[in-house]
């Protein structure tokens, strides 16, 4: 035991580095797990604080931008307000509330912090669980999809981009629902891959992708990107389609949060079908 | 001594802050990330006793990974950057050591031996973290681009910013 101590001491350089090697590690390995949260990301106080300074400071300088796309925005929600609409005199038109629940909320936020050029990428929101949000709702802007959150602090929320190497959304080709999972690459920020698409299925350049109703987290048909190429690769019965984004992630600004309402009601429900199908 | 310490924690400050700034928003395609702040280990004096290397490097991986989200993964990469500084700097060591005076920037030690020195540091840092972000060997060969281009970013942007920041010739 005097030797092993002694041992230890003399190698103390070694030792320490192996200690803090195994500590990084351990975080490493916490923060992977798709739930996991961890105290060091980048929703905490001071790196949050850091971040929303650069954030305020850069938002003047993409201001004309973000004001066209408000516009944009603006122009296309008046054409679908009532008054955009001829009321028609019929009584078969007539709409029973009770059938129509409001299923998805919109909760807007602002992105803090981004990056497109690493291998995982993570989206900094300014609203977190004081505003009622929560882990794995979808995040999207006006274009079309952006991310799912991943961790929440009181105020912040850490969100995982499409651009990030464990993100699989579940997609359809716009034409004929043949749908498959889109992932990233990590290679070019604007083109995601799209792979289990049937050969069967006729693509031209330009067809829209949008997310499919077996995505749980995204609402069926938000706008994802369009067809640039596609190929089979060899020993595959499928096509593997890349994807132009809708989205351009460099310029990331006001996003919205997506609140699926009947979510704990429907992950409940399969809960107990799970259960009672392992019994 | 004092004054060291001081010159020390502002560079800590400062390149924490173009790092995660300015640095991090530099795109320069999939291949080159540059991460020049590793250039505060780099250049701690030589006579820091090596314990508090490897606690500095682990601090400083910690703060960069707080603000690029990669819990441990820089903290692990610096952690063995600082680690194996010790031996580089034994390795790279004149025949009568060190003078307590210098510093191991180029101006001091001459461009050799800061490229030996920093190029090797800085591609160990790389090449740990790079492997260690991916995580599977799926991705080897274009990985290991990825490490070298990047490497050889970093090294060229530390460099510049030594000779913006530090006097040509320190003797005088």
């Amino acid at each position: 035991m005097k030797n092993l101590i002694k041992f230890i001491y003399r190698n103390n350089f070694f030792f320490v580095f192996l200690l803090l090697e195994i500590f990084c590690f351990l975080l490493l390995v916490k923060n992977n797990g798709y739930q996991g949260s961890s105290l060091i990301n980048s929703g905490n106080e001071i790196s949050a604080r850091v971040y929303r300074t650069a954030a305020n400071t850069r938002e003047y300088l993409l201001l004309k931008d973000e004001n066209e796309r408000i516009a944009r925005e603006n122009a296309m929600l008046h054409n679908m307000l009532k008054t955009g609409y001829a009321a028609l005199p019929m009584e078969v038109f007539k709409k029973n509330d009770t059938l129509y629940k409001q299923q998805y909320l919109y909760v807007s936020a602002k992105a803090i912090n981004n990056s497109v050029n690493k291998r995982s990428n993570y989206i900094t929101l300014n609203i977190g669980s004081d505003q009622g949000i929560t882990h794995d709702m979808a995040v999207i802007n006006s274009n079309g999809i952006v991310g799912v959150v991943k961790d929440v602090s009181k105020n912040f929320a850490s969100c995982m981009s499409v651009l990030h190497k464990d993100v699989r959304v579940n997609c359809e080709l716009k034409k004929d629902h043949s749908p498959g999972p889109l992932f990233w690459d990590g290679s070019d920020y604007t083109y995601c891959y799209l792979t289990d698409i049937p050969t069967s299925s006729i693509m031209k350049k330009g067809d829209t992708v949008i997310t499919s109703n077996l995505s749980g987290i995204f609402p069926e048909g938000i706008m994802v990107g369009t067809v640039d190429s596609w190929e089979r690769r060899q020993n595959e019965a499928f096509n593997t389609v890349k994807v132009k984004l809708s989205v351009d992630f460099k310029k990331l600004n006001h996003v919205y949060v997506i609140k699926y309402r009947f979510k704990a009601e429907k992950d409940s429900l399969e809960k107990i079908s799970q259960v009672q199908s392992d019994k | 001594m004092i004054n060291n310490i001081i010159r020390n924690t502002l560079r800590f400050l400062v390149l924490v802050l173009l790092q995660v700034l300015i640095v991090q928003n530099i795109r320069l395609g999939p291949y080159v990330i540059l991460f020049p702040y590793v250039l505060f280990i780099l250049l701690l004096p030589f006579e820091t006793p090596r314990l508090l290397v490897l606690a500095l490097s682990f601090v400083l991986g910690v703060t960069i990974d707080m603000f690029y989200d990669t819990a441990g993964m820089h903290a692990a990469a610096c952690t063995l950057l600082g680690f194996a500084r010790y031996y580089v700097l034994r390795l790279t060591s004149p025949r009568e050591g060190y003078d307590p005076g210098l510093a191991p920037t180029v101006a001091y030690m001459g461009l050799t031996w800061f490229i030996t020195y920093a190029g090797i540091l800085i591609f160990i840092h790389h090449l740990f973290f790079f492997y260690l972000e991916i995580f599977r060997f799926g991705e080897f060969f274009k990985t290991l681009l990825r490490v070298i281009l990047s490497s050889v970013g970093t090294f060229v942007f530390i460099y510049v910013i030594q000779f913006l920041f530090y006097k040509a010739d320190p003797k005088k």
